[in-house]
């Protein structure tokens, strides 16, 4: 403790900065990111003295750092941890938080503060980031005495951790992190409304889940994020090889199972598969684990999964019909529940018509690479680094959009925590800084960051940040020049009038689909030169019979790499339920 | 249907505005509210009357108990109990009609607080029905200025003495 002084009474004096930082390395954490400010600059200084224990990453943006902790989080299950100035700073954590909330991540986000003696006084760089942040946060404090430090940075902890995991906003004014006091670390927490040790399935219902899929004919599991972040995967997958249920994951749960598996039916939902839509559609037993029947995945909610009894565990009471009424609604933590439920269940009776008909409905549907067979098509490419990589330990992050999509359709995720995607939130700019917090969190795993052109240059001023700090991360991005996903949607719901979806100059006749945007010498920007300027390695490929040794040379590249593919964007994601719809106007071509 | 809602919470700062956020946010229809400490000045009492089915209750109750200052949430609609609103009414009381308002005001148990000029100020208390009935009445004397407190309510007979062991844990 380099700034401690010994008081009167011979203990050791600390500063709010220090108790604050101590308290995070007390707590386990190994890395933070922080951008300074006037605001924060003591906790820095106090980063500083704690150099050999806890990692400081300077990201580019408070964005990218608030999304590098969450790629942190979402692939360690462990808290991430950022850090901002008062005003600016904080807002610009804002998306991260919110993102950290709809996507039930476990996020440390600190804010500095104006002093105590200025708030409310429109101080120079203040924002009332805490009432900003009430409804985006699971937790929110705003620290006005030293001698609380300790212990709300343990319930902070505690609270983003435990029962449904969530962001928590610890903001500290200035002059608490520069006020001295004796600390006492071991405070208990004050936490008199937060019980999360009683959610845990009781036996009765546990029974009755065993009995619904004994009897059941045609069961389907859908797992969700609450499978990933509630370490379930195991007892998960357990229960499938007992019971032989086929499994269909939403967008946050991809991992929990193994994609290339049998029983899989890839994801459900909007874009899910065709085969998963229709199962969970037929099925007479869903059985909902660690969801919470979100838009993107029923579409019309009263009509989906209509002909079955519905299973529902989420560690959420508010989860439990809130949405769709389950017939078995169940609290609980999910991995206590499978643990239990896996005790006791038996396999139904004969599953095998129910396994032949997902075989037909495999075989007839398949997911599909798209209709330019002469191009790299996005699927094409992340189906070939599925190849490439489906042996090592790989994590996948990604952006938003119809890369984010494909990339869910294509690559085969065989592990939980292998996967960071923005789902609920969709924020674009993502992947690059959560796949810089997967890198640091798991040095020896490839990270790579399929993204967009769209996505990709929301946060590229994060490729400094992985030249700099060393975080040889890989972008495979998609590049097709426009916004994809709203070029889709524009194609399919408003006669495919362009209104400013295309990315480059809007003298292009492409601005208003007039063009035909495959000229190499049309594409903006010049991405493999924006990289190299930032130290990275790159390239360009555009014809299918390169792909694969470009692929190989970024994969080995030492550095951080941006391989910027040439994709057409005339392709849609398919399959498509449109919002709101039913699986009976699912578009598959 | 309306349901009269009592939760325990955290008497810290931002409480208030935190589950007022929550409710406006997530779009439910609170018809009043009423917050004052308990016994205990580490707590505080919120009393709620919201409309809407029984869907809706069980999700603005169960989206408060989240709120991690929230350390209790009962419906007490469910239950017997006693519900009371405060009013200050602030009517126009001419000399001679004076002691016309006196006598409504003592039939409804309400009392006089202030006589100035000629206006009159009158206490009353109790359910929701007796107090709009009282407001009827003084409309033809001309009212001035009235202010109400949210319901409070509470339960009969047990004390509620579950909810204070629970938040000692």
């Amino acid at each position: 403790m380099a700034t401690s002084t010994p008081d009167r009474t011979g203990l050791a004096l600390q500063s709010g900065a220090d108790i604050l930082i101590e308290s995070l390395v007390r707590h386990g954490v190994d890395v933070i990111f922080a951008y300074p400010g006037g605001a924060s600059m003591p906790l820095h200084q106090s980063l500083t003295a704690y150099k050999d224990r806890i990692r400081t990453v300077l990201p580019r943006h408070e964005q990218g750092g608030g999304f590098a902790a969450q790629g942190y989080a979402r692939t360690t299950g462990k808290p991430g941890v950022c850090m901002a100035t008062s005003g600016p700073g904080a807002t610009n954590l804002v998306t991260c938080i919110a993102d950290a909330k709809l996507d039930s991540i476990p996020l440390i986000a600190i804010t500095g503060q104006v002093k105590t003696a200025v708030i409310g006084s429109d101080a120079f760089q203040e924002t009332p980031i805490v009432e900003v942040c009430r409804g985006i946060t699971k937790h929110h404090y705003l620290i006005t005495d030293v001698n609380d430090v300790a212990r709300i940075v343990r319930e902070a902890f505690h609270i983003a951790t435990t029962g449904r995991p969530g962001p928590v906003l610890l903001d500290v004014p200035k002059d608490v992190q520069l006020a001295q006091i004796v600390p006492d670390y071991e405070a208990p927490m004050n936490l008199p409304g937060y019980h999360v040790e009683t959610h845990r399935a009781p036996a009765e219902q546990i029974s009755q889940v065993a009995a619904a899929i004994k009897r059941s004919k045609r069961p389907v599991i859908y797992a969700g994020g609450g499978v990933v972040m509630g370490d379930a995967s195991e007892q998960l997958r357990k229960l499938v090889a007992k019971t032989k249920i086929p499994v269909t994951m939403t967008l946050m749960g991809l991992g929990a199972y193994p994609g290339a598996d049998p029983l899989s039916l890839d994801m459900l939902g909007m874009h899910g598969s065709v085969y998963a839509n229709y199962a969970v559609d037929e099925a007479d037993l869903l059985l909902a684990f660690g969801v919470r029947f979100d838009d993107r995945v029923t579409g019309k909610v009263s009509e989906f999964a209509k002909h079955g009894k519905i299973v529902h565990i989420d560690v959420d009471p508010s989860e439990l019909n809130k949405n769709k009424e389950a017939h078995i609604p169940i609290v609980s933590d999910i991995k206590y529940a499978l643990t239990e439920l896996n005790k006791i269940v038996e396999a139904p009776d004969d599953l095998s018509p129910w396994h032949a008909q997902i075989a037909d409905w495999k075989k007839a549907y398949p997911l599909k690479f798209g209709k330019n067979e002469a191009a790299i098509s996005s699927q094409y490419a992340i189906h070939q680094l599925w190849e490439l990589t489906k042996d090592q330990d790989t994590i996948i992050t990604v952006g938003v959009g119809q890369h984010q999509m494909w990339a869910a359709q294509h690559y085969r995720l065989k592990d939980p925590r292998t996967w960071c995607s923005s789902s609920g939130l969709g924020t674009m700019g993502f992947g690059l800084p959560a796949a810089m917090g997967a890198k640091i969190a798991h040095p020896e795993s490839l990270v790579i960051d399929i993204d967009g052109d769209g996505s990709f240059q929301m946060n590229i001023q994060e490729l400094a940040t992985c030249h700099c700090e060393k975080i040889p991360v890989k972008v495979l991005l998609l590049n097709n020049q426009h916004l994809g996903m709203v070029v889709q949607w524009e194609d399919r719901f408003h006669a495919g009038n362009r209104a400013h979806t295309y990315l480059g100059p809007i003298d292009n006749p492409e601005a208003i689909g007039r063009g035909c945007a495959d000229s190499p010498a049309d594409r903006y920007p010049d991405f493999v030169t924006i990289a190299k300027g930032f130290g990275a390695g790159a390239s360009y490929v555009r014809e299918k019979s390169d792909l694969n040794d470009a692929l190989k040379e970024m994969i080995n590249y030492p550095g951080p790499y941006v391989l910027d593919v040439e994709v057409p964007y005339q392709e849609h994601v398919l399959p498509m339920i449109p919002a709101g719809m039913t699986v009976k106007e699912l578009i598959k071509d | 249907m309306r349901h009269v809602l009592s939760a325990v919470v955290q008497n810290v700062p931002g409480v208030l505005a935190h589950i007022s956020g929550m409710l406006a946010s997530r779009g439910y229809n609170i018809d009043s509210l009423a917050v004052g400490e308990t016994e205990n000045p580490g707590l505080s009492r919120m009393t709620f009357v919201v409309v809407g089915d029984a869907a809706v209750l069980e999700q603005v109750r169960k989206q408060l108990e989240k709120v991690v200052t929230v350390v209790k949430v009962v419906d007490i609609s469910a239950k017997d109990f006693v519900e009371r609103d405060l009013m200050l009414i602030k009517v126009r009381a001419p000399l001679g009609r004076r002691s016309e308002i006196k006598e409504l005001a003592e039939i409804f148990r309400g009392r006089i607080v202030d006589v100035a000029g000629e206006e009159v100020i009158v206490e009353i208390s109790g359910q929701e029905r007796k107090i709009e009935s009282f407001i009827d009445l003084m409309r033809p004397f001309g009212i001035q200025e009235l202010v109400r407190t949210g319901r409070i309510a509470m339960v009969r007979g047990k004390p509620p003495s579950e909810v204070d062991e629970d938040a000692k844990k």
